[in-house]
């Protein structure tokens, strides 16, 4: 019981982050009609954006000690950064030590501003094209935009740790009746989750509640419609643009703790998001997120031991077998609509 | 009888004139004229570098080449002379090789076996590449080692761990300087027992690729034969991410030791997850529980960052190595490049001076007559200690290191410390040994090309 309680908490852990690209990538087809292959590139840019302000945090001076020996035998430069000496070494090293979620503050801007120019500069001349056209040229920005991140950074992964206060796991068995070590789960990956559930609850409320997403709803259903009725609806739907590479901007940021973040990581999630979304079903965003973490819990328990030894490779295949099960037995998804990619 | 006689003579007359007459030109144009492949004919003599420059290996092969220009350096008498002034072999002179200009082209592995066969293939035939050197994968390696046998240039493995390159898949022109996941094995298990005691469980985590089964086989033998039970072994996709569902059964599996048989990015990740599940924190079957990660890298190290702090491993070379060869190196390295190097681009700078002066001992670039030069070749002073390059494998057999991740790290190179160097004796193991393809496994014969 208690491993199945594990697994399930495991999965809905790994299926917050499937969740939250799938749920960026459904916005932008639902909205705009674009298969955005640089989706991912969007989630890996989040993650780089922490990495980027804790580089600018450790923005440092340097000072020799005498007293030690670099490898070479010289004296040793020591880094101090400029805001331990701005603030005080304590209040440095604490702000230092929260720069993930600081990035998160730092890195809203710059996604929405990359989704603006995105949409405006490249993608948007592609909404006549066909669906191959957008794939090719959304793939190729994804590969064009991995590789100056890998100029910049390096294709080494650079870690961005938690804050020490969020750091280590907690023995959560023993707070519902189990054994002590039953059900150990790591902190931030309790804090991505509930960061997830904040996001997504957020982007429904937003279309919900709000009469900006009321229109773009409304634009999703019947685009020209909206347009006849005098509504400015492409300037919202770049908007919403902006918005999705922000959702999949912050998954990234709050990502680089769980596993460090490096230039592929946008294309290891990119397949397995559009499998999510066509699991899902195309064009719906509550489909893309009971998706997202259908799918993680599913790949979770066929990683377990049990199902490696009883069925070897389940867990290679787990997902790409549900998606064909799914695709047999409902071919719009879960929760699909009619009409859509099939005129 | 008599006229059959004759005959007879008379043709065998004919026969050895002829004869003669055939093989003349052969005799005196067979420096000239291609005797080998690629046989350099000008001033200069090419070597081939074949390393990832891009991937997610990019880092480490960036770091091979450097190496891999200064040794061209040091052969051509440019620089400080690095290992050419502690290097034992004194053929050397820091004139070229064999008096030829040392150049050299690169190719880019990307981590692949068909794309670092492609390229080796392109130095071969287009650029007139005599010799290909580098690599961070065993995949890599034997794919590479096996076009290297069929062209007739020596190959000179960079980094490559894998027991199968010298062993089940070694050839007469392949040579490994690196160690094998069997040494690793053997430098560990006594320093795992002296720090962790004689009865542990142990789960594997491995990568499931060719690398990762050859480590767990002899990880699993050299623990297993300390007392150690292995309660499971668990292969993981090449591409893998995410580790935490494969770590979240660990404690409860009965386990108090983890072995990642990891390398790169999985090993970065996996440790993440590892120490995030607070293993390292926690007490199983009364004792602390251990992690363990058999293969190394610098890079990988700089990945993990506090992760591997106690963390025990093994090594190829680390910088902080204290002999005359170590010191030379990394001096001139350092001096260079400003930070120290890597145990990959060590390998790759020995095997590149390594196969310099071979040519010059056997006093030609012949493939064959380099790798008699290497065979059982002892030498010293190029970092790693004494050294064998065995006749029987083209193993080198050296110290292995067995490290383990700082604990109070002064500077960003220091991230491992030496904790042990495993003497080269404990580390034998015989040619036709079951994990490296048994009696079955031979070189076969060397193959000039051309």
């Amino acid at each position: 019981m208690d491993a199945i309680l594990l697994q399930i908490l495991n999965g809905l852990d790994k299926g917050s982050a499937y969740a939250l690209i799938a749920l960026g990538l459904t916005l932008i087809f639902g909205t705009l009609g674009v298969v955005n292959f640089a989706h991912g590139a969007l989630f890996m840019i989040g993650a780089f954006c922490a990495v980027m302000l804790q580089r600018l945090l450790n923005l440092s001076f340097q000072t020799i000690d005498e007293s030690q020996k670099d490898f070479l035998g010289n004296p040793l430069k020591v880094d101090t950064p400029y805001v331990e000496a701005w603030f005080g070494p304590e209040t440095g090293a604490a702000i230092i030590d929260w720069s993930v979620p600081l990035a998160i503050l730092f890195a809203i801007p710059i996604m929405l501003l990359i989704g603006y120019v995105m949409e405006r500069g490249l993608i948007k001349h592609f909404y006549k094209r066909p669906h191959a056209d957008q794939i090719l040229v959304t793939f190729g920005l994804a590969i064009v935009l991995q590789e100056i991140i890998k100029y910049f950074f390096g294709a080494n992964p650079i870690q961005t740790p938690e804050p020490s206060a969020l750091r280590g796991s907690l023995d959560i068995g023993v707070m519902i009746g189990f054994e002590a070590n039953a059900i150990i789960y790591p902190i931030w990956r309790l804090v991505y989750f509930a960061f997830a559930a904040v996001i997504i609850g957020g982007v429904f409320a937003f279309l919900q509640f709000t009469t900006f997403g009321m229109v773009v709803r409304a634009g999703m259903a019947d685009r020209e419609t909206v347009g006849l009725l005098g509504i400015n609806i492409d300037k919202r739907f770049t908007i919403m643009f902006g918005i999705a590479a922000g959702v999949a901007g912050l998954a990234g940021v709050m990502y680089g703790p769980l596993n460090p973040p490096n230039y592929h990581m946008g294309m290891d999630f990119l397949v397995l998001s559009f499998v999510v979304v066509v699991v899902g079903g195309m064009g719906s965003l509550p489909g893309a997120v009971a998706a997202g973490f259908l799918l993680g819990i599913l790949e979770s328990f066929a990683s377990t031991t049990w199902a490696t030894t009883t069925i070897p490779g389940i867990n290679q295949i787990i997902i790409y077998l549900v998606a064909i099960i799914i695709l047999l037995t409902r071919p719009r998804g879960l929760m699909g609509r009619k009409g859509v990619m099939e005129e | 009888m008599s006229n059959n006689e004759l005959t007879r003579r008379g043709l065998l007359r004919t026969g050895a004139v002829a004869g003669a007459g055939v093989a003349l030109p052969t005799i005196f144009t067979a420096s000239s004229a291609a005797a080998y492949t690629n046989e350099p004919t000008g001033g200069t003599v090419t070597l081939g570098f074949n390393v990832p420059q891009t991937g997610p290996y990019a880092d480490e092969g960036n770091d091979e080449l450097l190496a891999q220009q200064l040794a061209v350096e040091h052969l051509n008498g440019e620089g400080d002379g690095g290992c050419l002034n502690t290097f034992t072999s004194k053929a050397l002179k820091g004139n070229g090789i064999l008096g030829k200009k040392v150049t050299f082209v690169t190719g880019d592995t990307q981590t692949k076996s068909d794309a670092a066969r492609a390229s080796a293939k392109s130095m071969i035939e287009k650029d007139g590449a005599i010799m290909i050197n580098g690599g961070s994968s065993s995949g890599v390696a034997v794919a590479v080692q096996g076009l290297c046998q069929d062209a007739g240039v020596i190959f000179m493995a960079g980094l490559t761990h894998a027991n199968d390159t010298t062993g089940k898949d070694r050839k007469a022109n392949g040579f490994r300087h690196f160690f094998n996941a069997y040494m690793s094995g053997a430098a560990l298990a006594p320093v795992l027992a002296k720090e962790m005691g004689n009865d542990r469980r142990a789960y594997h985590l491995t990568a499931d690729y060719n690398w990762g089964w050859t480590q767990e086989e002899s990880i699993v033998a050299s623990t297993e034969a300390l007392g150690w039970e292995t309660v499971n072994t668990v292969k993981t996709p090449l591409a893998s991410t995410d580790f935490s569902s494969y770590i979240a059964p660990v404690l409860n599996s009965g386990a108090d030791v983890l072995v990642l048989n990891h390398y790169g990015g999985n090993m970065v990740n996996s440790l993440t997850n590892a120490i995030q599940f607070g293993l390292l924190d926690k007490v199983a079957n009364g004792k602390d529980f251990k992690i363990v990660v058999p293969l190394y890298s610098e890079l990988m190290a700089a990945g993990a960052g506090e992760n591997i702090k106690g963390v025990l491993g093994s090594m190829n070379y680390n910088w902080q190595l204290d002999n005359e060869g170590s010191r030379a190196f990394v001096k001139s390295f350092g001096e260079k490049y400003g930070k120290p190097p890597s145990n990959s681009a060590q390998t790759c700078y020995a095997q590149v001076l390594l196969y310099a002066d071979a040519c010059e001992r056997a006093g030609t670039f012949n493939p064959c007559g380099v790798a008699e030069a290497l065979e059982g070749f002892e030498f010293d002073g190029l970092g790693n200690g004494k050294t064998l390059y065995r006749a029987e494998d083209h193993q080198c057999f050296k110290d292995v290191l067995v490290v383990r991740g700082a604990q109070n790290p002064t500077n960003a190179y220091d991230t491992l410390e030496i904790v042990e160097i495993t003497p080269v004796e404990q580390v034998m193991y015989p040619p036709n040994h079951p994990m490296f393809g048994g009696d079955e496994a031979t070189l076969g014969e060397c193959n000039p090309g051309a």
